[in-house]
Parts: C-alpha cells; sequence; structure tokens
C-alpha cells in the first residue's frame, strides 16, 4: 500500500492540532514558540502534499518561501524572548498581563 | 432730503457710546461716567431741537436683511424715520431724560454704583430713541426687547435688595406676556401683508383697506398687546407699582415719562392700522385704558407710600391715553392721547422727581404718614411739586388742563359712558394727589425726620425747576396743535393767552366744565377729609372697602393663585417627565445598558495571551464549519 493524498494530509491535521493544542495549553514562552513552529510545519507539509499530487511545484516553492520567512522569524522572536526575559526574568505567559484593565 | 437727517444716527448712537464706554472703561469712576452719560444725553437733544426747529424730515437706512425664495422676498432695513410725530416724541425723550440725567448726578451721589447707574441710562436711552425713530416693526420690535432689557437692569439695580430683583425678575415676565402677542400680531401681519415696514403697510391699507379680511381685528388687538405690557394696562399693569423699588429718578423716567408711553406711541404711531373699517379693536383699546384708568385711580386712593401713588396715577393716566386713542377716529388721528402722552411726560417726571428729592431729604422715607409739614421744610420741591399736581389734576392755566380737556372732549363727544368714567376718574385723580399734598406737605410734622428735613441740593432742584416750565405753559405753546398736525389735519391755533385759555369751554364747554368741577371736587372732599390728620380717616369709613382698595382689589393675590393652581401642577408635570423619564428611563437607561454590556464583554478581556488563542482557534473552527456546511 501507498501513502495516498489523505494519509499525508491526516498527518499534517494531526500535527497542527498538536501545535494548536501546545499553544492553548503550554505555560513557557519557548515551549508555545516551539508549538506554533509545529503547526507552520503541519501548513507546510500539506502544501507539499497537495503540490506532490497535483504534479506541479507551485506549493512547493511557496514552502520555500514559508521556511526561509520563519527562520528570519524565529531570529526575531528569539531576539523578543530573551530580551524580555531580561526584562522581566520570567518566560512564562501568565506573567505577560499588562495589557489588561 | 436735507443732510442734516443723518444727525437721527447721532442722536441714536451717543446715548449707546456713552453705555459703551462707560461699560468699558469708566465703570469703576462714577462722576467721570455721569459726565459721559450727561454729556451725551444734552448732544443728543441739541440735535434732536436742531431737527425740530428745521422742520427736518425724512428717512435714513442700511441695508439689513435680505431673504427670497424666488417668489417673496423678505427685506428688512435698519431705517429710521423722522416726520412731525417722531422729531416731537424724540424732542420729549431726550429733553426729559436730559433733565432726569442731571438730577440723577444729585440723586446717586453716595451710590457706590454711580458708573454702572449711568450705563444703564444712557443704555435705556439709546433704546427709546430706537423705538422712537424705527421705521418698521422689526427694529421697532428689537428696540422694544432693548427698553425691556434696559427697565429690568434698573429696577434691579439695587440686586441686594429682594424686592428690587423680585420686582425687575416680575416686570420682565410680565412684559414678555404682552410681548408675545405683539411678536404674534407682527407675524400675522407679515404673513398676510408682506412686509413690516409702516410705509409699506400704511400705502398698501390705503390702496386696499380691506387687505386684512377678518383678521384686521386680530392683528389690531395683537399688536395693542404689546401696547398693554409696556404700557402696563389692565390685565398686565401688575408690574409697574413694583417697578418703584428701583432708584426714583428710573422711575421718573423709565417708569412714567418716556418708556411706559412706548405703548401709547406705538398705537399712535400705527393707528392706521387699528382704525380699519373692518376692524373691531378700538372699542376694545377703549375699554381697556378706561378700566385701567378707573380700577388704578381707586387703588392710588388707599396707597401709603409716596411713590406707589405716583405710580398708580401713572397707570391711570396712561389708562386715559390709551382710552383716548381707543376713542379716536380714522377721520380725527389720536392726537388727544399723544397730546396727554406728553404733558404727562413733563408733569410726571416733575412728580417723580420731586418725590426723590423728598426721599432724599427724608433718608428714603417712603410712608407718606411719616411726613407732614415738608411745604416749609422744601420749599423749591413743594412748589414745583405743587405744580405738578395741579397740571396732573387739570387746573388751568397747567399743561393738564389741555389735554385732559381733549381727551375728555374726545370722549363726550364719542362716548357718554365713558365720558362719565373719564369725568370719575377725574375727580380720583384730584383727590388722591390732594391727599398726598395735603398729608405730606402741610399738616403736621409726624416724625422726627419731617422736622429735620433739608432742601436737596441744586443739582436735583434746577431739574425741578426746568420741568415746571413745561408743566406749567407748555399749554399755550401750540402743543395740541402739533400733535394734531403730527397726526393729522390740524385746525388754526387759537392766539394770545386769553384766547388759548378759553378755547376749550367755548370748544366743548360741558367737557372742559366737567373737567374743572371734578377736579376742584376732588381736591375739596380730599382737604376736607385730610387737613391736618394723623393718621388715614377713610379705613375706619369706608371699612372692607378700604382695604380691598389698599390691597389693589387682590389682583395680584389673584395672579399668584391662578399660578399656583395652573402654572405650578404644570411644572411639577413637567419636573416629573423630565426626571423619571427623560432623565431616568432614557439618558440612564441607555448608559446603564452600555455599562452593562461593557462590563460583561470585558470579562473577555483576560490579559492572558493564551485565552485570546482559544477564541481565535475557537472562531477559525466557527468559520471552517460554516465553510464544509455549505
Amino acid at each position: 500500500m501507498t501513502a495516498g493524498l489523505e494519509h499525508y494530509l491526516a498527518v499534517s491535521v494531526l500535527l497542527f492540532c498538536l501545535g494548536l493544542a501546545g499553544v492553548l495549553t503550554r505555560r513557557n514562552l519557548l515551549v508555545l514558540y516551539m508549538s506554533l513552529e509545529l503547526m507552520l510545519n503541519a501548513a507546510n507539509l500539506a502544501l507539499v502534499a497537495f503540490s506532490r499530487f497535483r504534479h506541479g511545484i507551485d506549493g512547493q516553492v511557496m514552502v520555500f518561501f514559508i521556511i526561509t520567512v520563519a527562520a528570519a522569524e524565529v531570529a526575531v522572536g528569539l531576539a523578543l524572548l530573551v530580551a524580555l526575559y531580561r526584562r522581566r526574568r520570567s518566560a512564562q505567559v501568565e506573567d505577560l498581563a499588562t495589557l489588561k484593565l | 432730503m436735507s443732510p442734516q437727517i443723518q444727525l437721527v444716527w447721532l442722536i441714536l448712537l451717543l446715548p449707546l457710546a456713552a453705555a459703551a464706554g462707560i461699560t468699558l472703561a469708566t465703570l469703576r469712576h462714577g462722576r467721570l461716567s455721569a459726565a459721559l452719560s450727561i454729556g451725551a444725553v444734552i448732544a443728543a437733544f441739541a440735535a434732536s431741537l436742531l431737527l425740530f426747529v428745521g422742520h427736518v424730515q425724512g428717512r435714513v437706512a442700511v441695508p439689513w436683511i435680505s431673504l427670497t425664495d424666488g417668489t417673496t422676498a423678505f427685506l428688512v432695513d435698519l431705517g429710521l424715520r423722522l416726520d412731525p410725530l417722531s422729531a416731537l416724541m424724540l424732542l420729549v425723550v431726550t429733553g426729559v431724560a436730559g433733565v432726569i440725567h442731571l438730577y440723577s448726578y444729585g440723586y446717586m451721589a453716595d451710590d457706590p454704583g454711580m458708573g454702572r447707574y449711568y450705563a444703564g441710562l444712557s443704555f435705556f436711552t439709546f433704546a427709546m430713541t430706537g423705538i422712537v425713530l424705527a421705521d418698521n416693526f422689526l427694529v421697532l420690535f428689537i428696540f422694544w426687547e432693548l427698553v425691556g432689557a434696559a427697565s429690568y437692569l434698573l429696577i434691579g439695580f439695587w440686586h441686594q435688595r429682594p424686592a428690587a430683583a423680585d420686582a425687575g425678575k416680575k416686570a420682565f415676565l410680565v412684559n414678555r406676556i404682552g410681548d408675545f402677542g405683539f411678536l404674534l400680531g407682527l407675524l400675522l401681519l407679515w404673513a398676510t401683508l408682506g412686509s413690516l415696514d409702516y410705509a409699506v403697510l400704511e400705502s398698501k391699507l390705503d390702496a386696499n383697506p380691506h387687505a386684512l379680511g377678518p383678521l384686521a381685528t386680530a392683528v389690531g388687538l395683537l399688536v395693542f398687546c404689546g401696547a398693554v405690557g409696556k404700557s402696563a394696562q389692565f390685565p398686565l399693569h401688575v408690574w409697574l407699582p413694583d417697578a418703584m423699588e428701583g432708584p426714583t429718578p428710573v422711575s421718573a423716567l423709565i417708569h412714567a415719562a418716556t418708556m411706559v408711553a412706548a405703548g401709547v406711541y406705538l398705537l399712535c404711531r400705527v393707528f392706521f392700522l387699528l382704525a380699519l373699517p373692518d376692524s373691531q379693536a378700538l372699542p376694545v383699546i377703549a375699554w381697556t385704558g378706561a378700566i385701567t384708568a378707573l380700577i388704578a385711580a381707586l387703588m392710588a386712593i388707599q396707597q401709603n407710600d409716596l411713590k406707589r401713588i405716583l405710580a398708580y396715577s401713572t397707570l391711570s393716566q396712561l389708562g386715559y391715553m390709551v382710552m383716548a386713542v381707543g376713542l379716536s377716529g380714522a377721520q380725527t388721528g389720536p392726537d388727544a392721547g399723544f397730546h396727554h402722552l406728553i404733558t404727562h411726560a413733563f408733569f410726571k417726571a416733575l412728580l417723580f422727581l420731586g418725590a426723590g428729592s423728598v426721599i432724599h431729604a427724608l433718608h428714603h422715607e417712603q410712608d407718606i404718614w411719616h411726613m407732614g409739614a415738608l411745604g416749609r421744610r422744601l420749599p423749591l420741591t413743594f412748589v414745583t411739586f405743587l405744580a405738578g399736581t395741579l397740571a396732573l389734576c387739570g387746573l388751568p392755566p397747567f399743561s393738564g388742563f389741555f389735554s385732559k380737556d381733549a381727551i375728555l372732549a374726545l370722549a363726550q363727544h364719542q362716548s357718554p359712558p365713558l365720558f362719565a368714567l373719564g369725568v370719575g376718574v377725574a375727580f380720583l385723580t384730584a383727590f388722591y394727589m390732594a391727599r398726598l399734598v395735603f398729608v405730606a406737605f402741610l399738616g403736621p410734622a409726624r416724625t422726627q425726620q419731617a422736622r429735620e428735613a433739608h432742601e436737596s441740593p441744586l443739582i436735583m432742584t434746577v431739574p425741578l425747576a426746568l420741568l415746571t416750565v413745561p408743566t406749567v405753559l407748555s399749554g399755550f405753546w401750540g402743543l395740541g396743535q402739533a400733535c394734531a398736525h403730527a397726526l393729522g389735519p390740524s385746525g388754526p391755533a387759537p392766539t394770545g393767552i386769553w384766547a388759548t385759555l378759553a378755547e376749550p369751554f367755548t370748544h366743548a364747554p360741558l367737557a372742559a366744565a366737567g373737567g374743572l368741577l371734578a377736579a376742584l371736587g376732588g381736591m375739596a372732599v380730599a382737604g376736607f377729609l385730610y387737613h391736618g390728620q394723623l393718621t388715614d380717616p377713610l379705613p375706619s369709613r369706608l371699612g372692607a372697602l378700604a382695604r380691598i382698595l389698599a390691597n389693589r382689589f387682590y389682583i395680584d393675590e389673584f395672579y399668584a393663585w391662578l399660578i399656583r393652581v395652573t402654572q405650578e401642577p404644570l411644572a411639577r408635570c413637567a419636573d416629573w417627565i423630565d426626571r423619571w423619564i427623560i432623565a431616568g428611563l432614557m439618558v440612564r437607561g441607555t448608559h446603564g445598558t452600555f455599562e452593562i454590556a461593557g462590563r460583561l464583554l470585558r470579562l473577555a478581556q483576560t490579559g492572558n495571551l493564551q485565552t485570546y488563542a482559544l477564541w481565535f482557534a475557537a472562531g477559525a473552527l466557527l468559520l471552517l464549519a460554516g465553510l464544509l456546511a455549505r
């Protein structure tokens, strides 16, 4: 049995849900960040799968762009995180509620 | 048109400039303010005299309002009109105002508010000349209201006294009722004839006397409403006696000589509107005036306050004038009323200034039963006051005789019941004025103050003397003919003193003799009752009737009751609606709904990143579900 489109998509959905669950439940910003990346890559997987099964390369090109931008985003995000940690001595989300009235 | 006509701008604007100058610059310097104000009014008088002597006539105007919607146009000029009527009135207004300005310099010398006082007086003079000169109803109405405002400011001049503040308010509010009717009349005129300009209206009504149709009476009576308020006719007369709370020179100028006469002047000015063939307004006007004259004279005989007696006498004389206007026909013109207006301005201003002199000498004592024997202590005041009294009673050769006789002759000719009423009022007038003189100036001195009174300073007695001149002599100046000339066709003036004196007796012997006998009879009765008395003998003789008269027929009480049963429940109802429906339900209801909604929505704002993420994910899911379900 060969893996069909639906199998790839199932994995993608699974990965996306795992990432979402991580984002919603974890308290540490770093872990939150990793979960976010997981969701991003679930989307990448879906794109590549579609691209492969439609015999086109549009989706794969798109994925390259996403990976590039995500790399830059991670750099910025981690820098923010470090700066935040230096200032607050904490990387827990519940400590970051200054916007609340 | 002669270039001298431009002088009317000067007459109008000089007092305004004085008022503005005083308010902006010299309010704290009483004497300087007085000089400014007196200078302005004297200059205005000189200019008026120049215009009057030169027989200058004409109209000046600056375009003001011009509205048009294609078919009809609303054009109003800020126009001033100088004709024999306004020239004569202008002379009287600025003349009397000038004398009273001078007098006030003595009367108000010790008052710290002298600057404010003179600013008010100048402002009043400006507004009053505006009324006299206005050449259309809209301009007139503006000055009409300005005069009311000036009156309010000056009645309440001593605003620390609650009575004065209340009196100012009362005058303003009562006038509002009359002015409301007046305004309705103007709107009706504008709606039917499309203009508010006297000349345009007159030419339209000349061309077609039935142009107003069935509305003629309504227009006439509504315009008369304004005069009822301003000239204090029954039933809106209640403000005038209270207005005596103001300084006495103000009472003399505004509430005796000029402003209250503005209503009568208005009636003379727009007489063409009242005397239309379709209009039934004139009889109503005549009877209103007669009723006012009678009840005011009755009230006057039981008053004990010097100024209030004069105030009721003013009411009564205004009633006379209004009655005379109402009795005039389209052919004759209302010259008898206007003649009386002018002579009344002289002698009533004189009487009030004399009263002011007495009050000044007695350190603000106004009860005549606390006076007595003042004739010896204040000789000049007494002589001038006596001249004014005799003129008011209508004895020849004083000016009041001629004007009152003209009214009585007119009444005899037009309406016997009103003639009888007029003679009765003449009797009452003589009675209460003689009572005043016998009690205050003759008889025994009743208080220490009265025994130690001193004559007022020259600055106050000279104006008295100045006013005495026209009071005594103006009957011989052809004033009656001047008035007739100003208001319609006039006959030749009798020449010579004796011919002038005899003219009333040959012209209408019954009226002249009736008026004279009534005046002499009233004085005799008053002399019999009051000479040498220490207290008023009338209350014990008349009993309840005297009480009713002293309480002014309880009209004020009746109005208070009327307001309590009509206006107060209405106000309570409005208050309830405002408090509970508008403020409670609508304003606070709206505010409350949003407040509660806001408080609930705030619960969603936890400040926690993951809550927002959850909402976001839920939203995305919802969208997805929606898309898939389609």
